[in-house]
This record gives C-alpha cells, structure tokens and sequence, in this order.
C-alpha cells in the first residue's frame, strides 16, 4: 500500500490516472506536458486494465473524444497546455453546458498565442471565470507539489462526478517538471457497465431500453423559459460547490500583519519567501488557494481585518488579485506582484516586492 | 539539514542525471527531495542546470536565488552561478575549459579534474559520477550504500551492469577531490 516514487509531476498525472481506474485519455502533445502522454504510451495501460489512450489528431478532436466518452459514464481525462487548452474552450463550454463529468489538466505555459514554453499562470482568469462562451464554472484545482498532482487526479474525478461537472487542474510548467517524492495509490478497477449503470444511470447515453426513456445529452434548448432554468439549476449547482468544496492552505497567518496569497509554484516559492522575511523578524504567512473555483474568500475576508494587507503573488500580469480584492472588499490594502512571460520570480525576490509594494509602500 | 544544490554545465555532460542519481539517493536515505531542472531546447551542446534539494522537512521552493553548493561545469556556468553561492557556501568544479576561476574569498572552493579522470577510467560517461563522488566526499549528506541505491532505482534494469563502473567511477571522484581553499 502506498507505493513511494520519484517522479515527475507529468508522469504522475498519467500514473494517477490508470491507478484511480481510468478508463480513457485522448490528447495531443504540447510542451511542457508532453510527457503525460509519453508516460501513459509507456505503460501501455489497453494491456492492463483495458484503459484506452488515444493520441487524437487536434485539441479539437480530443476534447471533442471525452465528451463521447464522458456521455457514456466513463472515468475519461485529457491535457494539454495553454494554447491547446484555447482550442478546448468549446468544447469544455459544451461540457458544462450538457454537464458532463471530467478531467482537464492544463499544465500552462506563458502567452497570449503561442507564447513560450516556459512556465506560466497567465490561465487563471480562463479556467476560471470561463474561457469558453455562456455562464459557466469549471471545478479548478492547483496544485503545489507532485503529490498533489498525484492526489488532485483522484479528487477530480470523484469530483467532477458528484456534480456532473468538468473539473480542471491548473498546474503550470514549474510543477509538471518538477520531481519529487510521491506515495502512489494501488491500482484501482476500472467501473464494471453494472457500476456505471449504478452511478450514473439516470443520465448516461449507453442504448436505450424498451422500458425506459430515452436519454439525451445536450447543451441546445430553444426554449428560452426552459433555458433559463437550465442556468439556474448549473448557478445552484456551482453555488453548492461555494458552500462545500472551497479548500486553502494558511501557512503562519496566525499572528501575521501581512499575508502572501500565492497558489501553485508561486506558492511553493512563497512558502520560502515566509521563512527569509520571518528570520528578519517581518510577520508574514501565506495564504495557498487550493481550489480557485471556488475560491476561499470567506478565509481572506476574515483575515482582511487582522492583516494590515495582503499580496497577490502570481506569475500573470494580476489576474487573482482581482478575486482577492473582491473578498477583501476595501477592508485592506490589497497589492500585486508577478513576472510574465515565462519568467519565475525566485523568493528573495519576492521578499523584495513584499517591502516595496506593501510595507514601504 | 537541508541542502540547496545547483549542478551546472552543458546538455549532455550528465547534470540532469547525475541530478537524478543525487534525488533518488536522497530518497533512499528517507529524505524530501526535489529535483528542478532548466534547460533550453536542444538535447546536446545548450546549457543544462538542475536545482537538486535534500531536506528533512518539507521544501518549500524549487526556485532558488542562491544556493548551498554549486557544481559547475563549464564556464557559462562559472560565470551565471559563483556569485549565487551563500557565504560560506562550497563551489566545486571541473577546471576542465575554464578560463576564469572562481575568485570568491568568502566561499569554500574545491576541484576534481572530472574530464581528465574519466578519460584515464577509459569511459567518458563516467565523467558525472566522478563528479558525484568529489561532491559527496566535500559535502557527506548521502550515506554512499544509499547512492548505491539510488543509482539501482534510477537506471532501467538493462543498465545495472554499469553499476560497478559506476560506484567506481565515484570512488575515484572522491580520492581526487582537490580542496583550492577553504572557509
């Protein structure tokens, strides 16, 4: 039980995704996650435990292959990075429209187009207020180490389940290449078509039979009345979500003045950058979203009247500050720091920035 | 005990792997590890570094401004990382194609004459492991039965054979460590 790995967190994403009992992957490969796709080529999982992985001819084509699947019940995965994840914006809109359950990772990388293919979390405001068309939310973990990567493959799916929902992880390039420790779950089956039958029975499109009626997945509604209902019920579902899947990590708030708020990579480099300014006797923690949809803003108001302000960390041109400063609601001074580009800030760093646009400033 | 280290050099010296190598040992030996590296995209000729962390406790950023121990193996990397070692802090190199030494007075500074050595074994892709082995003997932060270890889990089953030349390899690394000065 719990077998303990080096490896990186690419490899773990695949890995995750057999064990947990997958039952299919369709992607097409982009720097820096292409070994996601390598890894689960290499493992061969069809020969396993009868797992499909299909390199597909486009994003396009892929996202487009786990709504086919997802409709069927099916434990079904896809990643990409940035620009791939544009070409899925559809598609993904498609799924939470039809509500469809899924795993979408997106190992980002910097933009806008092409971009580059160094780390980045210029994704943000994409994976969460949308990307793709209509009033829709993704579920949207990020995670800060390999094992999270490894344990955020498991959430998702049980997740994106119970509420019929796309679930997105955005990790980014630091974190997919990166290696590190990581306690692997035993292999889990795949569902048997009597288990799906169970779970997902009253939705899934698998044949209909003669005694039941007919099922139909669809995001299309003409009439407008029925329509609408159909966005009250996916507003009341992402509302249930608020209540009882925000998750955060608070490291050294307690006795604060000023908190980083920093999620992913830009966390981990936080964590140390909380050690450098506490030996110099600065009172700082580091508040991590785990979950950025939703987003923990009950924690941050909180601390919005014990803190004399809080930054944004993030390797974009400010796009969380905006979510935070919505939480803190002008109850403190709420700054940003963040490079672009493909450029990752080290603590020291942001130690700096923590002088200059807070404490001093 | 954490121990903040960047191995540098070019694409194909063996700095990924030897980093590797370095991550499993630590792993062996119940350590966290973390293993970061940075290279451009070329498989041969380009620079490659590896951040490689060996902690008892978490680690916290894989990202670092500076670093307990630098080991450098090329010029473009004596030039990017000297002044990145802490104060006190160990630099050790290859002076193999260097053409500016290290001047720091505030850091110790060793050299293996890693090149030299693994043309002298007859296998020039010892020249990483001996490079471990020098590492090792200045900074003993991974028992040498763990490396064994580490250097089992790392390479595929087809190339345990090497193993001997290896742990070879790093012995003789560590017997030629060449101590410049010390802090």
């Amino acid at each position: 039980m719990g077998e303990l790995r080096l490896m990186k967190g690419n490899e773990v994403i695949a890995i995750a995704a057999i064990r947990c009992g997958g039952d299919a992957y369709f992607g097409y490969p982009i720097t820096p996650q292409s070994e996601v796709m390598e890894t689960l080529m290499a493992e061969r999982p069809w020969e396993d435990t009868g797992m499909v992985v299909l390199q597909a001819e486009s994003e396009i084509a892929s996202i487009n292959m786990v709504y086919g699947a997802a409709g069927c019940g099916k434990r079904v995965m896809t990643s990409s990075s940035s620009p791939g994840i544009s070409l899925m914006a559809e598609g993904i809109s498609y799924m939470a429209g039809s509500e469809l359950p899924c795993v979408i990772v997106n190992v980002q990388r910097g933009g806008p187009g092409l971009g580059t293919i160094q780390p980045s979390q210029a994704d943000y405001n994409q994976a969460t207020k949308g990307g793709g068309h209509g009033d829709y939310s993704l579920l949207v973990l990020a995670p800060a180490s390999v094992q999270e990567m490894h344990d955020f493959v498991v959430l998702g799916f049980e997740l994106a389940f119970k509420y019929r929902n796309p679930v997105m992880i955005l990790a980014d390039g630091v974190i997919g290449q990166l290696m590190e420790k990581v306690k692997l779950i035993d292999q889990r089956p795949r569902w048997t078509n009597e288990q799906i039958a169970e779970i997902s029975g009253s939705w899934i499109t698998v044949g209909k039979s003669k005694n039941r009626k007919k099922h139909v997945i669809t995001s299309l509604e003409m009439d407008s009345s029925i329509m609408e209902g159909n966005n009250l019920r996916l507003q009341e579902k992402y509302n249930r979500m608020k209540a009882e899947e925000v998750r955060f990590e608070a490291i050294e708030c307690d006795d604060a003045e000023y908190i980083l708020v920093a999620f992913g990579s830009a966390a981990r480099i936080c964590q140390k950058t909380v050690q450098i300014a506490r030996k110099k006797g600065v009172k700082v923690g580091l508040i991590r979203p785990i979950t950025l949809f939703p987003f923990p803003e009950k924690i941050i108001s909180e601390y919005a009247t014990k803190v004399k302000g809080f930054l944004s960390v993030e390797f974009n041109a400010g796009q969380m500050v905006n979510d935070i400063r919505l939480a803190v609601n002008g109850k403190t001074r709420v700054e940003y720091f963040g490079r672009m580009g493909g450029i990752i800030p080290p603590p020291d760093e942001v130690e700096v920035a923590l002088h200059q646009k807070l404490i001093k400033g | 005990m954490t121990e903040e280290i960047i191995i540098a050099g070019f694409g194909g010296q063996g700095v990924l792997s030897m980093g590797k190598i370095l991550a499993y040992s630590g792993v062996m030996q119940d350590q966290e590890v973390a293993w970061f590296p940075s290279y451009g995209p070329e498989m041969r000729g380009g620079t490659a570094n590896v951040t490689v962390i060996l902690s008892d406790e978490r680690i916290s950023s894989p990202i670092l401004n500076e670093y307990d121990t630098a080991i450098i193996l090329n010029q473009q990397s004596m030039t990017k990382f000297e002044s990145r070692v802490k104060v006190g802090g160990t630099l050790i190199y290859d002076p193999n194609g260097i053409v500016k030494h290290p001047s720091r007075k505030d850091i110790n500074i060793l050299r293996v004459e890693g090149s030299k050595l693994a043309i002298e074994m007859g296998n020039p892709l010892t020249f990483n492991m001996i490079v471990l082995g020098a590492f090792l003997k200045a900074k003993p932060v991974i028992k040498l039965e763990n490396v064994k270890k580490g250097l089992e889990k790392s390479l595929p089953e087809r190339h345990h054979k090497l193993i001997p030349l290896n742990l070879a390899a790093i012995d003789k690394g560590q017997e030629n460590l060449e101590v410049v000065q010390t802090v």
